[in-house]
């Protein structure tokens, strides 16, 4: 690592440190909490959109099953934190695996439309075995739990743990993004053709890719069963899908930071929003449409390019 | 065997329901490459116009016929005022219509309400029909009848008529129908008018069966999707298929497995996609 880059990576986790100082309040933490964890899910979507060009609309999948996964395991069989999260995170990477295989017989538009199916399938699922999810009501935990002897209860600790896994998420994509299978994936997204002709398997690349998304979704899952201690179909539905794409592509898809400062912007938006008026799904519509016309790539890569151009 | 006969008779009505749904958002993703997310949306608009139109005492199919304008006319201006300017970003083009989808469904909810809209059926069809000691709901052969007679219209449209061969000269090879002179933009309105027509009329036709209510463009969106990834995209004879097919599997799934009337949806949905993953009629688009 560079002294720039260790710089950089200091600076963010002195951001994440700064937080709780500066929101004192536990309302006020408890969105920055929101935020980070949608930031996670962004972060995994963006696996696929940024680096593999697959477009997801169904990654609401890997957040709703591992948060079911969590609800069922802890409400109805009695089963301890670890084991539970553990098999979340297990039960979100293997339906990535398996729904990969079915979204991957297709690409471009195709592969949207099945993951889309899939993700209703889902929702449908989660909304009608009520003997399992409770259907509408959705299922509510009984508080959060406490993990290597640290309590999660309270807004503080809870977001420390949150922000310390983003922390995690972000260097481990960054890494992937250095490594030869992250040159690969991006390869595949520009030149499938060539890059088959090189001698890489491309089915096997963008499956792999689905399946590190699927792992990185699952934890932001978890995290989000925890938040709220509630799950219901919403965390299924194609709205949260939606927000995560927006998310991504709003910051700007492809980019480390991107995600993350999309997954601000829309939490942020739909708290303040949410707090005036009940019509966020006409804001969330208005803002899918300006974004695709107005910034198509997105606020980092664009602030970015209106630094460089302020500076030349 | 009562339950297997009015089973059967519901899934039939149900598929012709759905052909209407996804004829025209197979047919526009045929031709303009997007897969319209706004289709179930349109759908639902249908249903409302309806439900409000026969408030008002209006004929039955009449209240179709304006609503189904109603849409399609909608239909035309998100074509021309917001995806023309995107054309070449098919990305950006299907988030746009998702959009779209969502202030239609909202803009539904604020203005009818969140409780459930019935459609009355014509009073004339109501009663059962006796067929071999057997009663049947007379309204819901109607509807298998309305759906077939669109099918063949639709069928004569694209294969008998110029602007047919037009649509499917730009379905199959949308650069050289341009080059050959075919006004492949003026298609496009003409296209995304019919679809969102047939999706407006179905949305009435199917209201007595499904009535109007928030969540039903939820409801059916996944549905013309699971069709057209069967039958294959931009194929008539492929949205007729996979709509019987799924209005089979959705009906019989809702009647025997209540709980997993959606998951079964996925089983024919995985077959094809092992099998021919280009769907029953498809075929690769240039």
């Amino acid at each position: 690592m560079t002294g720039r880059q260790l710089a950089a990576w200091a600076l963010v986790a002195l951001a994440l440190a700064v937080v709780p100082v500066l929101l004192p309040s536990a309302f006020y933490l408890g969105i920055a909490t929101h935020a980070l964890i949608f930031a996670i899910m962004a972060l995994s979507l963006n696996i696929l959109i940024g680096h593999g060009g697959m477009t997801s609309l169904g990654h609401a999948v890997y957040l709703g099953v591992p948060a079911y996964g969590v609800a069922v395991m802890t409400m109805q069989l009695g089963w301890s934190p670890v084991p539970t999260i553990l098999f979340a995170l297990a039960l979100g990477t293997a339906t990535a695996a398996l729904f990969g295989v079915l979204a991957l017989r297709a690409s471009g538009l195709g592969f949207l439309m099945i993951t889309l199916a899939l993700g209703q399938v889902m929702w449908g699922a989660a909304y009608r075995w009520v003997g399992l999810t409770g259907g509408d009501n959705g299922i509510r935990l009984s508080g959060r739990p406490t993990l290597f002897g640290i309590n999660l209860t309270d807004a503080v600790p809870f977001y420390i743990f949150v922000a310390l896994i983003l922390f995690m998420a972000l260097f481990c994509l960054w890494q992937l993004d250095r490594s030869a299978f992250g040159a690969c994936l991006r390869g595949t997204r520009d030149q499938p053709r060539r890059m088959r002709m090189l001698g890489h398997d491309v089915w096997r690349i963008r499956w792999t890719a689905f399946v590190l998304a699927g792992f990185w979704g699952s934890v932001s899952g978890v995290l989000y069963c925890y938040d709220y201690q509630y799950v219901s179909p919403a965390a299924l539905s194609l709205p949260q899908s939606a927000e995560a794409l927006l998310m991504v592509v709003l910051g700007g898809a492809g980019t480390l930071a991107g995600p993350v400062v999309g997954a601000i912007v829309i939490t942020a938006i739909k708290t303040i929003v949410s707090s005036y008026v009940d019509r966020w799904y006409t804001l969330l519509g208005l803002t899918f449409i300006i974004v695709v016309s107005v910034m198509p790539t997105g606020l980092v890569p664009g602030i970015a390019a209106w630094v460089k151009g302020r500076r030349a | 065997m009562q339950f297997w006969i009015v089973q059967s008779l519901n899934s039939l009505a149900m598929g012709g329901l759905l052909f209407l749904l996804s004829a025209g958002f197979s047919l526009i993703f045929g031709l303009l490459r997007i897969p319209n997310l706004a289709h179930g949306a349109l759908f639902m608009l249908g249903a409302y116009f309806g439900a409000t139109l026969l408030a008002s005492h209006m004929n039955f199919w009449l209240a179709a016929l304006v609503s189904g304008l109603g849409v399609g006319l909608i239909g035309v201006v998100l074509e021309a005022v917001l995806l023309r300017r995107l054309a070449g970003n098919e990305q950006g083009q299907v988030l746009v219509t998702l959009g779209v989808a969502f202030i239609i469904a909202d803009l539904c909810l604020l203005t009818w309400g969140g409780d459930p809209m019935p459609l009355g059926a014509p009073r004339a069809l109501r009663p059962p029909v006796f067929i071999g000691g057997f009663a049947f709901p007379g309204y819901r052969l109607v509807v298998l009848g309305f759906a077939l007679v669109c099918a063949l219209l639709l069928w004569l449209l694209l294969e008998r008529t110029r602007l047919g061969a037009m649509i499917r000269a730009g379905v199959d090879d949308r650069e050289m129908a341009r080059s050959v002179g075919i006004p492949v933009s003026r298609l496009f309105s003409a296209v995304f008018f019919l679809g969102a027509f047939l999706a407006g009329v179905g949305g009435v036709v199917g209201g007595p069966i499904l009535s109007a209510y928030p969540g039903l463009d939820a409801d059916m969106l996944p549905l013309a999707l699971v069709v057209v990834i069967l039958g294959g995209v931009g194929s008539l004879p492929g949205a007729l298929v996979g709509s019987f097919i799924v209005g089979g599997i959705y009906n019989f799934g809702s009647a025997l497995f209540p709980d997993f009337a959606y998951v079964v949806l996925f089983l024919p949905m995985v077959v094809v996609l092992v099998i021919k993953p280009t769907g029953l009629f498809g075929r690769v688009l240039r």
